[in-house]
C-alpha cells in the first residue's frame, strides 16, 4: 500500500434489503405469535397463583422430592418457583411479542455533533470573564484569602466530629488478658487443665479463666485465644529460653494467626504443623512456630507455660510480644 | 461290735451318703466345669489374639513389621490399642491402598471378625485405648445438638469445614469428610488421633462432649435441604461457580434469543 | 376519537401545561437503540440493581444491625441456646420464621452475585470493542467506580449477618485497615469503635451498605445512563452504519418491550436461582467468634481475587526504627488493587496517548481489529484469573487431589509468567483472524467442491462473499503509528524526546495488523482469475 496509485477501499454497500418475518406476511403466524405470547402471559399467571398458594397452603416442614434438586423444601421451592415462573414469563411474553408483532423495520436516527458551536463556546468564556470580573475576585485578595480560610476551617470540623468513632488505641493491641499465673481453662467449659489430661499428640482450645459469673467479650476472646498442643519434650528444636517455656512436652500458642488474625488451630499430627486455613500460612511447632510456607511473616508468639500448686497448667508470665496481626508501632 | 462298725450301720447312713455323694458330685462337677470355662474363654481371647496375629503377620507385618515394632513407612502399633485398629481397619484406610499421603476411606478389606481379631491382637501388645461400648456411644441420650455444634466450631470446623464436609491440609493431606462414618469410629478418631489427626483427650473433650459432637454431626447428616440444592455446603465457590455458568449462560442465552430476528 | 383516546388526551394535556413533557418525550419515545446481545449485558446490573433494592428493603423490614448478645430461641434446633449477635439471631428469623424470608435472603445475594458478573462481563464488553474512546471515557470511569463501589457493597452486606464466615473476612479487613503505616491502629479502632470486633461495626456497615453506597450507586447510575442516553449508544460496524448514525430500533414499542421484558427475565432468572440453590447458609456457619475458622474460609468470588494475591504474597515485613511495615498485607491487599483499579481507570486516555488518536468513535472495533487491545485486555484477565483461582486453593486443592503448597507456587510463579504468554498467544491470534478476513473478502468463501480443469489440475471453488459481509470485514480503520519528532527542525533534541521515542514505540506495537482487503486488490485479482 505504499505505491503511489490510488488504493480504492471496499464500499458500504447500505442498509440491506427488509426481510419480512413470517408474522409479516402470513396472518396464521401472526395469529400463532399471538396465541404463544397469550400463553406465555397465562403460564406467568399459574405462576403466580402458585406462589400464593404456596405462602399459604404449604408448611415450610413438607419436603418432596425433585429431580436433580433432590429432596427439596416444598413451600420454598413453590414460593420461588411460582415467583420465577411469573415473572420470567411476562419478560418472555414481552421479548416474544416485541420480536414477532411490532414492527421490526430497522431506523436510522442522525447522530449529531456534541462540540456546540464556537460561537457558544465563546459566549460561554466571555459570560464566565464577566461573571468572574464581577465577583472581583482577582482585584480583591484580602477576600480570596479569607474565603479560602472559612472555607477551609469549616470544612475540618466533620473531621474533628468523627474523634469519637472509637477510644485511641494507645497500647491495647499489645496486652492481653495473660498474666502470671492466670490459669489455663478449656473453650468452651472453662475447665482448668493439668499436665496428664494431655496425651502426646493431642491439643487443646483454651482460654485464660477468669472470675466465676463474669462473662467474656469476644474482643478478648479475640486476643486471649491459646492452642495447646503436647508433643514428646526430644521432639522440639528450641533454643534453652523457649524450651523452658514449655512444660514436660506442652506447648502454648497464640490462636490469632501473626498474619491476618484467623483463629490457627489445624494441627497437623504427624509433621507437627500447624495450619492457617485463611491463607495456608504454615507454622512449625517444633521450631517455634516458625513460618515454614505462607505469607505469615512472623511466627505465633508462644505463651510460657508452667504449673500452679494446684498442679494446673498456668501461664508464666503475659506474652512477650503482641498477639495477632502486625501495626505500625509493632516492635518487632 | 466297733463305734464305726456300728455307725455305718446306722438307719440314716444311707441318706446322710448319698447326700454327701450327690454334694461331692455337685461341687466336684462345678469346679472341673468352672476350669473347663476358665480355660475355654482364656482359649478363646486367645485364640482371637492368634487369629489376629495371623492375620497381621499375613497383611500388615510387611509394613508394619514383625512385631509390629514400626519401620519408615510404617509407625509402630505397639500402644496404639484397640480402637486405633478398628477405627483404621475398620474404615478400610488400613490395609493402605497406595503409598500416597494420606490413608483414604474405602471398603474395608477385612470382616468385622476380622477387625476385633486384628484389635485383640495390637490391644495385646500393650495398653492403649479400648474399643468404646455400645452405651458410650448412645449420643441420642448423653449428647446435646446445640453444644456439639459449638464444640464442632471450635475444635473439628478447622479441618473438616463448618457442615464436616471435609478440608484440605498442606502437601496434599486432607481432612476427610464426616458425611456416612460411623459414630463408633467418630469417637475412635476423637481418641486415637488417625495420621494428622491430632488426639483429644476425654479430660479436655468430655465423653459427653464428644457424644455431643457426634449427636451434632448426625444431625448435620440428616440436615435437609432448605433454601435449595446443597452446592457442596463448602461455601462461596460453589456459590461463584454456579452464577458464572447457569446465571450468567440462562441470561446470555435469553439475550441471544432477545436480539435474533424473528423468522 | 373514543372515550379512552379523549381521557389520555386531556392527563397528557393537563402534565404538559405544567412541565411541556411533550416536546421532549416525543423526542425520546422515538430514540433509536442498536439491536445486538452484547448491548444487553449493562441492563442485567441495572436490573439486579433494582432487584436489590426491592429485596434488600424486604430485608430491613426484619433484620436488627446490632450486635449485642442474645441467646437464640427460635426453631433452628442446632443452635438453640447459643449466645449469638441480634445480628445473627434476626438473620435466622428471617431465614426460619419468617414466610418468604429465605427466599428473599437467597434473591438477594444471587442478585448481588449477578449484579458484579453483570459488571463484568460488561466491562469485558466495552473494553474489547473499544466503546470507551471518546466521547465515553467518563462513562468509563463511571463503570470503572461503580466496580469498585459493587465490591464493597457486596462484602459489606454479606457480612451482615455476622456469621463465621462472614466475620473472619471482616477480621481480614480489619488486619488490613491495621497494617496501614502510621495511621493504621487508630483507622482501625475508629472504625470498629475500639477493639475488633467490638460493638460498633455491623450497625456501622449496616448504614453504608443500606443508604449511603445505595444513594451513591443511585447517582453514579443515573449518570452513566443519561451519558449513554445523551450520547447515543455504540454500535457494531455492518452496512448502512456509520460513525454519524445509529440504525436500530425505537423505543417505543419495541425497546420498552424487549428492555422492559428483560427485566422481567432477569428478576426471573435469580428468583430461580433463589428457588432452587442454597446460597449463604448462615445457619451451617453458625455465629462469629473471633475462637473458631472453617476449613475454606472465601469471600464471594469478586473479592476472591483479592484473597487469592493475599494467600500467594511472599511473606515480607519490614522493622526499623521500632517500626513495622507488612508489605505481605499492604501490597497484594491495597497497593496492588489500588495500581490496578487506577490503570483500568484511565486506560482510556492510556490508548489515546499510545495511538494518538483523538476523534470521536461511535463505530465499535471488533477485537481482533485491535490486536493489541485485545492481547492487553487478555493478560489483564489471565493475571485476574490467576489470582481468583489461587483464591480457591484449598477447595480445588482438595477437590482435583493437588495439594495447596502446588497450588500456592503455579499462582506465584503463574501470576508473572502466565500474563506475557496471553498477551502474546491472543495478539498473534488476533492477526491470524486479520488474515483469514482478508483471505474471505479478497478469495471468498471455501465451498469444498473440488473441479478439475482441462489441463488436470484440481481448485476449489471460492464463492464470493456477499457485500455487506465484505463491508464489515473491512469497514474498520487501520491507523498508522504516530511518528513524533525527536529532534526539532534544527537538529537539535526535543525536551520531549524520550516521552515522543515512547510513544513512537507502543503506538507502533499498537498499530500492528495485517493490511485489510482493498476493492483494487479484489480487482487485481479478478483480473488474474
Amino acid at each position: 500500500m505504499s505505491d503511489s496509485r490510488d488504493i480504492e477501499l471496499i464500499k458500504d454497500p447500505g442498509l440491506p434489503e427488509h426481510v419480512h418475518r413470517s408474522t409479516d406476511i402470513d396472518p396464521k403466524a401472526a395469529k400463532r405469535a399471538e396465541r404463544q405470547i397469550a400463553i406465555l402471559f397465562a403460564l406467568s399467571c399459574i405462576g403466580t397463583l402458585l406462589l400464593i398458594y404456596s405462602y399459604i397452603f404449604i408448611s415450610d416442614e413438607t419436603f418432596i422430592f425433585i429431580p436433580v434438586l433432590g429432596e427439596t423444601n416444598a413451600h420454598q421451592f413453590g414460593l420461588g418457583m411460582g415467583m420465577a415462573i411469573a415473572l420470567f414469563c411476562i419478560g418472555a411474553g414481552a421479548i416474544h411479542w416485541a420480536k414477532t408483532l411490532m414492527p421490526d423495520e430497522e431506523v436510522i436516527a442522525q447522530r449529531h455533533e456534541f462540540r456546540s458551536p464556537d460561537e457558544d463556546r465563546a459566549e460561554f468564556v466571555k459570560t464566565v470573564k464577566e461573571g468572574a470580573a464581577g465577583a472581583g475576585l482577582g482585584r480583591r485578595p484580602l477576600i480570596k484569602r479569607t474565603l479560602g480560610a472559612a472555607l477551609g476551617l469549616s470544612g475540618l470540623t466533620p473531621l474533628l466530629l468523627l474523634r469519637d468513632l472509637g477510644p485511641l488505641p494507645k497500647d491495647e493491641l499489645t496486652k492481653t488478658s495473660w498474666k502470671a499465673g492466670t490459669r489455663l481453662v478449656t473453650d468452651p467449659g472453662d475447665r482448668p487443665i493439668r499436665p496428664e489430661d494431655l496425651e502426646v499428640g493431642a491439643v487443646a482450645q483454651t482460654l485464660p479463666e477468669i472470675p466465676a459469673g463474669e462473662h467474656r467479650k469476644l474482643s478478648d476472646i479475640g486476643k486471649d485465644a491459646v492452642l495447646l498442643i503436647r508433643l514428646r519434650p526430644d521432639e522440639f528444636n528450641l533454643d534453652a529460653e523457649r524450651f523452658s517455656w514449655t512444660h514436660e512436652g506442652i506447648i502454648a500458642f497464640s490462636k490469632i494467626c501473626s498474619h491476618m488474625g484467623c483463629a490457627v488451630a489445624l494441627y497437623e499430627q504427624q509433621t507437627k504443623h500447624l495450619l492457617c486455613p485463611c491463607h495456608q500460612s504454615t507454622f512449625d511447632v517444633t521450631r517455634a512456630a516458625k513460618v515454614i510456607f505462607g505469607p505469615a511473616a512472623r511466627p505465633l508468639p508462644q505463651l510460657a507455660l508452667t504449673v500452679d500448686d494446684e498442679g494446673y497448667l498456668v501461664a508464666q508470665a503475659p506474652f512477650t510480644e503482641p498477639v495477632g496481626p502486625s501495626f505500625w508501632e509493632r516492635d518487632s | 461290735m466297733k463305734r464305726l462298725s456300728r455307725l455305718r450301720r446306722h438307719k440314716a447312713a444311707g441318706p446322710i451318703l448319698l447326700i454327701f455323694a450327690l454334694f461331692t458330685i455337685g461341687t466336684t462337677f462345678q469346679v472341673a466345669s468352672a476350669v473347663d470355662q476358665g480355660t475355654t474363654t482364656a482359649a478363646s481371647r486367645s485364640a482371637l489374639i492368634e487369629e489376629g496375629k495371623r492375620l497381621f503377620l499375613k497383611g500388615c507385618s510387611s509394613c508394619h513389621g514383625l512385631n509390629a515394632e514400626g519401620q519408615d513407612i510404617a509407625p509402630s502399633l505397639i500402644g496404639v490399642g484397640a480402637a486405633s485398629v478398628d477405627f483404621q481397619v475398620g474404615t478400610g484406610r488400613m490395609p493402605m491402598a497406595d503409598m500416597s499421603q494420606q490413608a483414604m476411606r474405602k471398603k474395608p478389606v477385612y470382616s468385622p471378625a476380622e477387625v476385633s481379631a486384628l484389635a485383640a491382637y495390637v490391644a495385646s501388645l500393650a495398653p492403649g485405648p479400648a474399643i468404646p461400648s455400645e452405651d458410650m456411644l448412645n449420643y441420642e441420650r448423653d449428647g446435646s445438638v446445640a453444644e456439639g455444634g459449638q464444640l464442632f466450631r471450635t475444635n473439628c470446623a478447622m479441618c473438616h469445614n463448618f457442615a464436616a464436609q471435609g478440608g484440605a491440609l498442606t502437601q496434599g493431606k486432607y481432612a476427610p469428610t464426616l458425611m456416612g462414618v460411623e459414630p463408633k469410629h467418630i469417637y475412635e478418631a476423637m481418641i486415637t488421633g488417625p495420621q494428622s489427626m491430632p488426639v483429644f483427650s476425654d479430660k479436655t473433650l468430655t465423653a459427653a462432649e464428644k457424644l455431643s459432637i457426634i449427636k451434632w454431626i448426625k444431625s448435620a447428616e440428616s440436615e435437609p435441604q432448605l433454601g435449595g440444592v446443597a452446592l457442596g455446603r463448602v461455601g462461596p465457590v460453589s456459590e461463584g461457580l454456579l452464577v458464572w455458568t447457569l446465571g450468567i449462560g440462562l441470561l446470555i442465552g435469553v439475550a441471544v434469543w432477545l436480539a435474533m430476528k424473528a423468522k | 376519537m373514543t372515550a379512552r383516546e379523549r381521557i389520555a388526551g386531556n392527563v397528557a394535556g393537563y402534565v404538559d401545561d405544567r412541565t411541556g413533557a411533550a416536546k421532549w418525550m416525543k423526542k425520546n419515545l422515538t430514540k433509536v437503540f442498536p439491536d445486538h446481545w452484547s448491548f444487553l449485558l449493562g441492563e442485567i446490573c441495572l436490573y439486579s440493581f433494582i432487584i436489590l433494592l426491592l429485596s434488600g428493603t424486604f430485608l430491613t423490614f426484619w433484620f436488627d444491625p446490632s450486635m449485642r448478645e442474645v441467646e437464640y430461641e427460635g426453631s433452628y434446633e442446632p443452635l438453640k441456646g447459643l449466645s449469638m449477635s441480634a445480628a445473627y439471631a434476626s438473620t435466622l428469623h428471617i431465614s426460619f420464621e419468617v414466610r418468604g424470608g429465605l427466599l428473599m435472603r437467597q434473591i438477594h445475594h444471587w442478585a448481588a452475585l449477578i449484579f458484579m458478573v453483570g459488571i463484568v462481563v460488561h466491562l469485558l464488553r466495552v473494553y474489547f470493542t473499544g466503546a470507551f474512546r471518546k466521547p465515553r471515557e467518563f462513562n468509563w470511569i463511571i463503570g470503572v467506580g461503580l466496580l469498585t463501589l459493587g465490591i464493597v457493597e457486596g462484602f459489606l452486606g454479606y457480612s451482615l449477618p455476622d456469621d463465621l464466615l462472614s466475620g473472619t473476612g471482616i477480621r481480614i479487613a480489619e488486619a488490613i485497615i491495621q497494617a496501614i503505616p502510621v495511621v493504621g491502629s487508630y483507622l482501625a479502632y475508629f472504625a470498629f469503635g475500639g477493639a475488633f470486633p467490638g460493638e460498633a461495626f455491623i450497625p456501622r456497615i449496616y448504614v453504608v451498605h443500606v443508604l449511603l453506597l445505595p444513594g451513591i450507586f443511585l447517582a453514579l447510575i443515573t449518570v452513566h445512563l443519561m451519558l449513554v442516553w445523551y450520547q447515543k449508544h455504540t454500535q457494531f460496524p455492518g452496512p448502512g452504519r456509520t460513525e454519524k448514525n445509529v440504525v436500530g430500533y425505537p423505543l417505543m414499542p419495541v425497546y420498552m418491550a424487549k428492555a422492559g421484558g428483560f427485566f422481567f427475565i432477569v428478576f426471573g432468572v435469580t428468583a430461580f436461582l433463589g428457588a432452587v440453590a442454597s446460597i449463604n447458609p448462615i445457619w451451617l456457619y453458625g455465629p462469629y467468634t473471633p475462637g473458631q475458622i472453617s476449613a475454606g474460609s472465601q469471600p464471594d468470588w469478586y473479592m476472591g481475587w483479592l484473597d487469592g494475591l493475599v494467600r500467594m504474597a511472599p511473606p515480607i515485613e519490614t522493622h526499623a526504627f521500632g517500626y513495622t511495615i507488612s508489605w505481605n498485607i499492604l501490597i497484594p491487599g491495597l497497593i496492588l488493587p489500588g495500581i490496578m483499579f487506577t490503570l483500568l481507570a484511565l486506560y482510556p486516555f492510556i490508548e489515546s496517548w499510545m495511538t494518538g488518536d483523538k476523534r470521536e468513535h461511535h463505530l465499535l472495533d471488533r477485537p481482533r481489529n485491535a490486536p493489541n487491545r485485545t492481547a492487553l485486555g487478555a493478560m489483564a484477565l489471565t493475571f485476574t484469573l490467576v489470582c481468583l483461582l489461587n483464591g480457591g486453593n484449598d477447595i480445588i486443592a482438595q477437590q482435583f487431589h493437588l495439594t495447596i503448597n502446588q497450588m500456592m507456587w503455579f499462582s506465584r510463579i503463574g501470576v508473572i509468567v502466565l500474563p506475557p504468554i496471553a498477551f502474546i498467544i491472543t495478539k498473534r491470534l488476533c492477526l491470524s483472524l486479520q488474515r483469514a478476513d482478508r483471505e474471505l473478502v479478497l478469495h471468498g468463501r471455501e465451498t469444498g467442491r473440488l473441479v478439475r480443469m482441462p489441463n488436470g489440475e484440481f481448485t476449489e471453488i471460492h464463492e464470493p462473499i456477499s457485500p455487506e459481509k465484505a463491508w464489515v470485514l473491512t469497514s474498520h480503520e487501520q491507523l498508522a503509528p504516530l511518528e513524533l519528532p525527536e529532534h526539532d527542525d534544527a537538529g537539535v533534541r526535543r525536551p520531549k524526546a524520550l516521552k515522543n521515542r515512547l510513544r513512537n514505540r507502543f503506538s507502533r506495537a499498537h498499530a500492528v495488523a495485517v493490511p485489510k482487503a482493498t476493492e483494487t486488490e479484489r480487482r487485481e485479482l479478478e483480473g488474474h482469475h
